[in-house]
């Protein structure tokens, strides 16, 4: 075996430019790319963080696993894939260009003998004449041919030997280089050039959440950068010009050149509540010019080589006036004026309020399950039924809630969860509840305080009632007069009564602690397993019948009259305590309620420049002609091998051998058979 | 010319497919004088050129040609059968039996099961009755599911004018497409190497996506037509969408072929299925019929992304796993070509080709989130 580099060199060549190659790499470059899908990409670090934990996160950070498309790796993969096809064009591509214009008239007749498709006739005519009508023939059925008179060992012969197809090489071509070029463009348009900058410490990444004038030059890229993709945040009435790339955990800058100034976003819905068209009316400013536009969703806005995409929407900043609602016993603090993105100190600088968005309308589906058409009826017939006729959806109750917003609370510590508060109370079961839900990260779903409204649609009255009900001061009265309410008539002791009067204290007392947790864990340590329901059906009867006293007796303190009991105001008293309960798991001692807002909405528009388009989609174009050539365009040779002796050679090959072929040479055949015995 | 010289002409002598050419045509002008103004210059030439394409089809295609005919029938029946009240559909009994787009799409679910069983039965007991059987059940399966589709088409714009839109923008919708096109393409197939002997084969995973279907229908009614959402309101969604589904149909049959070769190669049904390289050639030119149009379909989805997204490319796992499926079948193509590799390699990788594109196409949006997720479970 040879060791010079010429010959190692030459062997590489080969093998990279060779078939088997070409199948393992594309196998290779499929498997790779579904790493990727299955592990989301580009998210915050921190996400990963959180899933994989110290160990791992490391690891495949290391492995790039966060961004396996950009990983030098899956580069590298696609680096072979350009060099290889590369090699293989360049090793294919001459002897195929000789061949599209050979017409191998030199066959030898012992080679054309050999053909797996042949045949051999005799005619009676002359050569002359039977070579005339062998070439009309071939004409008719779109072959380029060529005759050569020979003269050789084997006697006196003419050959014409015809050629179609020549499609096909040129496919390979075609396909083969367009593989190169959607590479290279795509190459072009992606970040690595951005990433080479930073990887040689031209530029570094910021953190983008800080206003743009902190960000120093060396985040920033120049205004005719070639190649960007970023996102331009701007709120209805401002104007902006410079876009975040997001790169790594961080951004760089881009400036633009020209301005964009929002006038106005638009949302339109469907009736069903779906958004139906988003839009932003821009001005483009650049110099004196103005000029007015509208971008929308698969309408993008083209000037100056910059490309201009509806991509997202956000809060502009809505402004928005909060009643905080401290659960402890001071409800009564002032309002606060902030908007959306801004922050605010409360409950003496022991929490920080970070307002992160406004909706200024929710549309929840309120179809109760049972009017859905998807009913527990589980007659085979009746479900057929429904599946008959026409495919308009089933009648639904949309309604719109109202305004919500979201906001994050962050303590001391620096911990923050995060709640979305609704602003007007929401119907469930008939009953009215203003809804705040938290989460403690978001990977989480959120988790509902349902603080039920009164009569005048307010919270006050679950306030009131949430404080006298965990109040210590009044523990004992509530407890007696549930106590009295509860055993009254001749045959009950006052032994009894001021038993239960001390069992209610406890319950309160220990509800007060900790809301129905604490009553389940002192439950579940005193009681014996089987009698626990019954138990906690005790403790929920005498807390419901104290939260009705201590309801009765707020009104009492606000000489308001005694209220009936009805099932309405079980209710309330009976939602009141779960509220009660949940408070104790809010993670907050205050809820936050929306007064009044004044929305101002933004859109995020993407900007692009990508110079590498027109290369991947002139590569695109090669790519289908290319392939259509391939697999559609069969390179066919039809030989006719005319010898003085009257004797014909017939012969056919293709470059793929497919049944198509046997189809075409038998119709061959018959056809010039027929052609040569014909004497008329 | 003579009356004579009319019999050998090429167009003359085929009174019918000019006669069906031209209601082909009278329908474009009609839909073009009467629409044109709702429909953008991409839309009108997309007219044109479906246009072009059935009338071509239709003269190659005589069995096209009557299904066409009786697609427009039946689904111009039912439309004008509505009076464009969507409530006649519980009304009118041909509407409520027949002709309305669910109960049609019904009858195609019904007829390719028992087309199935009549391949089936044919192979089986070696029945030309049967399969004959089977090829019938198969084309009237496509005839009410096309219809279906019409008839769908003009049920969403009277749910709303502006929630109106081609059927085949949810994972339900293009079901009932995979399951035509995959019906067409073999059933082309059926004709062209004259054998009925795969129906068997290839109605399996036809009944399998009826099989979804309709429990995607039954239970998370996944057949409501609903509006679409921004991204999808593209003149690309008409030609990108249908040249996908050409390309899953193509490797769906190709994969069923396999398997037959596969059972064949070991002596299992040797005896009535089709000559191994009658197989392996039917194999090749579905995949190659498949990856042309995927091919297309892939640039089409880029062009589109580009458009709606920003970015011709962005490794989105729907595009990636496109782009998978794509790497895939141009391996099968080369290694085709490699010397030596025939048969059980090929067949094999057909049949794993298939998984790889139920995946692309199904599993993608079952288990992987992105920007595609518009038909989720
Ligand atoms: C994504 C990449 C590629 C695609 C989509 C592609 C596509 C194709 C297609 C469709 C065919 C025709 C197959 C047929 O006629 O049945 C073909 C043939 C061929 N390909 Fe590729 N190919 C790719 C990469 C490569 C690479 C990397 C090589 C070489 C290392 C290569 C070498 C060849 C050769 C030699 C032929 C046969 C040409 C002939 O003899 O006419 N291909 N390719």
């Amino acid at each position: 075996m040879s060791r010079t580099p010429a010959a190692f060199s030459r062997r590489l060549y080969e093998l990279l430019s060779s078939m088997r190659f070409a199948v393992s790499l594309l196998t290779v470059l499929a498997i790779a790319s579904v790493i990727g899908t299955v592990l989301k990409q580009n998210e915050p670090y921190n996400n990963y963080l959180a899933q994989f934990g110290q160990f791992w996160f490391p690891v495949f950070k290391a492995l790039g696993l966060y961004a396996v498309y950009h990983s030098a790796w899956f580069l590298l993969i696609l680096a072979f894939l350009v060099t290889s096809t590369s090699l293989c064009i360049m090793r294919q591509a001459p002897g195929m260009l000789k061949e599209m214009r050979s017409f191998r008239v030199n066959a030898r007749e012992a080679s054309l003998r050999q053909f797996a498709h042949h045949h051999i006739a005799h005619t009676a005519l002359t050569t002359v004449d039977a070579a005339a009508r062998a070439r009309d023939y071939l004409a008719t059925q779109g072959y380029a041919f060529r005759i050569r008179a020979r003269d050789d060992a084997q006697g006196r012969s003419l050959l014409i030997a015809g050629r179609a197809g020549t499609g096909n090489r040129l496919g390979y071509l075609f396909a083969h280089s367009a593989i190169v070029l959607i590479c290279i463009g795509g190459l072009l348009d992606g970040d690595l050039p951005l990433k080479a900058e930073m990887l040689l410490g031209a530029k570094k990444a910021a953190d983008i959440n800080l206003p743009f004038n902190q960000i120093g030059a060396e985040s920033r890229l120049d205004t005719d950068h070639w190649s960007y993709r970023g996102n331009l945040f701007l709120p209805e009435g401002k104007r902006g010009n410079i876009a975040v790339i997001n790169v790594d955990d961080g951004g760089l800058l881009q400036p633009l050149p020209f301005t964009v100034e929002l006038k106005r976003f638009n949302v339109d819905f469907y009736s069903t509540g779906m958004p139906k068209r988003f839009a932003s009316d821009i001005v483009i400013i650049d110099g004196d010019k103005r000029i007015e536009r509208t971008v929308e969703v698969n309408k993008p806005v083209e000037y100056r080589g910059v490309t201009l995409y509806q991509a997202s929407f956000d809060d502009g900043g809505s402004k928005l006036k909060l009643q905080p609602w401290y659960f402890s016993a001071n409800p009564a603090a002032k309002p606060i004026d902030t908007e959306v993105g801004a922050a605010t100190s409360m409950d003496g600088n022991k929490l920080r309020a970070e307002i992160t968005g406004f909706r200024a309308f929710n549309v929840e589906d309120m179809t109760s399950p049972d009017v859905s058409k998807n009913t527990a009826d589980k007659n085979s017939l009746a479900i057929l039924n429904r599946q008959l006729g026409n495919a308009s959806p089933a009648q639904r109750t949309l309604k719109n809630v109202g305004p919500s917003f979201s906001y994050k609370l962050r303590n001391d510590t620096g911990q923050a969860r995060e709640y979305n508060n609704y602003m007007l109370p929401i119907t469930q079961d008939g009953r009215q509840f203003f809804m705040s839900g938290m989460r403690e990260s978001p990977a989480d779903d959120f988790r509902y305080l349902r603080i039920p409204a009164d009569t005048d649609g307010k919270p006050d009255t679950w306030f009131a009632l949430r404080a006298e009900m965990l109040s210590d001061k009044d523990r004992a009265l509530i407890a007696r007069r549930f106590a009295i309410a509860a055993m009254h008539g001749p045959d009950i002791s006052e032994t009894m009564r001021t038993r239960l009067s001390l069992t209610a204290e406890r319950t309160l007392q220990m509800f007060a602690a900790g809301g129905f947790d604490s009553i389940g864990t002192f439950i579940n340590g005193t009681v014996p397993a089987e009698e626990r329901e019954k138990a906690a059906d005790v403790f929920v009867r005498v807390l419901q019948g104290c939260a009705w006293e201590a309801l009765q007796l707020t009104r009492q303190n606000q000489h308001q009259k005694p209220l009936d009991m009805d099932s309405a105001h079980a209710d309330f008293v009976r939602d009141s305590i779960n509220a009660i309960s949940d408070s104790f798991r809010y993670g907050a001692p205050v809820w936050l309620a929306l007064d009044s807002f004044d929305q101002v909405q933004a859109s995020v528009l993407q900007v692009t420049r990508s110079p590498g388009r027109n290369i991947v989609y002139l590569g695109c174009a090669l790519l289908v002609a290319g392939v259509c050539f391939m697999l559609y365009v069969r390179e066919r040779r039809l030989f006719v091998l005319l010898k003085d002796s009257g004797e014909v050679l017939i012969a056919y090959a293709s470059n793929r051998r497919t049944l198509d072929d046997e189809r075409e040479f038998s119709r061959h055949r018959d056809a010039l058979t027929r052609l040569f015995e014909d004497d008329a | 010319m003579t009356l004579s010289d009319a019999k050998h002409h090429p167009v003359l002598n085929r009174p019918l497919d000019c006669f069906a050419i031209m209601l082909l045509a009278a329908g474009a002008l009609f839909a073009f004088t009467r629409y044109a103004s709702f429909m953008d210059s991409y839309e009108q030439v997309i007219l044109l050129a479906v246009t072009l394409i059935f009338a071509t089809l239709a003269w190659k295609w005589r069995g096209l040609r009557n299904l066409f005919v009786g697609v427009a029938v039946l689904a111009l029946s039912g439309i004008s059968l509505y009076h464009a009240d969507l409530a006649r559909a519980e009304q009118n009994f041909f509407l409520k039996y027949f002709l309305a787009s669910q109960t049609a799409i019904g009858w195609m679910c019904a007829l390719f099961v028992f087309a199935t069983f009549a391949y089936w039965l044919g192979l089986l007991a070696k029945s030309e009755f049967a399969e004959k059987t089977g090829s019938a059940l198969t084309w009237a399966a496509v005839l009410m599911g096309a219809t279906g589709m019409c008839v769908r088409w003009y049920e969403s714009y009277l749910i709303g004018a502006d929630i109106g839109h081609i059927p085949i923008s949810n994972l339900y919708e293009v079901f009932v497409l995979f399951c035509l096109i995959t019906a067409l393409l073999y059933l082309h197939y059926e004709k062209r190497y004259a054998t009925r002997k795969l129906g068997a084969f290839v109605l399996l995973v036809i009944a399998a996506a009826v099989g979804f279907t309709l429990w995607y229908s039954f239970t998370r009614e996944a057949q409501e037509i609903q509006p679409l959402v921004p991204a999808l309101q593209s003149y690309w969604m008409k030609i990108h969408v249908p040249a996908n589904f050409i390309g899953y149909g193509a490797f769906s049959l190709a994969a069923m072929v396999g398997v037959a070769w596969l059972l064949a190669a070991r002596g299992t049904l040797a005896s009535r299925l089709p000559p191994l390289v009658v197989m392996e050639d039917l194999m090749y030119k579905a995949i190659a019929i498949g990856f042309a149009f995927f091919t297309l379909a892939t640039i089409l989805g880029a062009l589109w992304a580009a458009e709606a997204w920003g970015t011709y490319w962005q490794w989105d796992p729907k595009e990636t796993w496109a782009l998978i499926v794509w790497l895939n079948y141009a391996a099968w193509l080369h290694l085709r070509l490699t010397k030596g590799l025939r048969g059980a390699v090929l067949a094999w990788w057909a049949v794993i080709g298939l998984l790889v594109t139920t995946f692309a196409f199904l599993g993608v949006n079952m288990f992987l989130s992105g920007l595609h997720s518009y038909g989720t479970l």
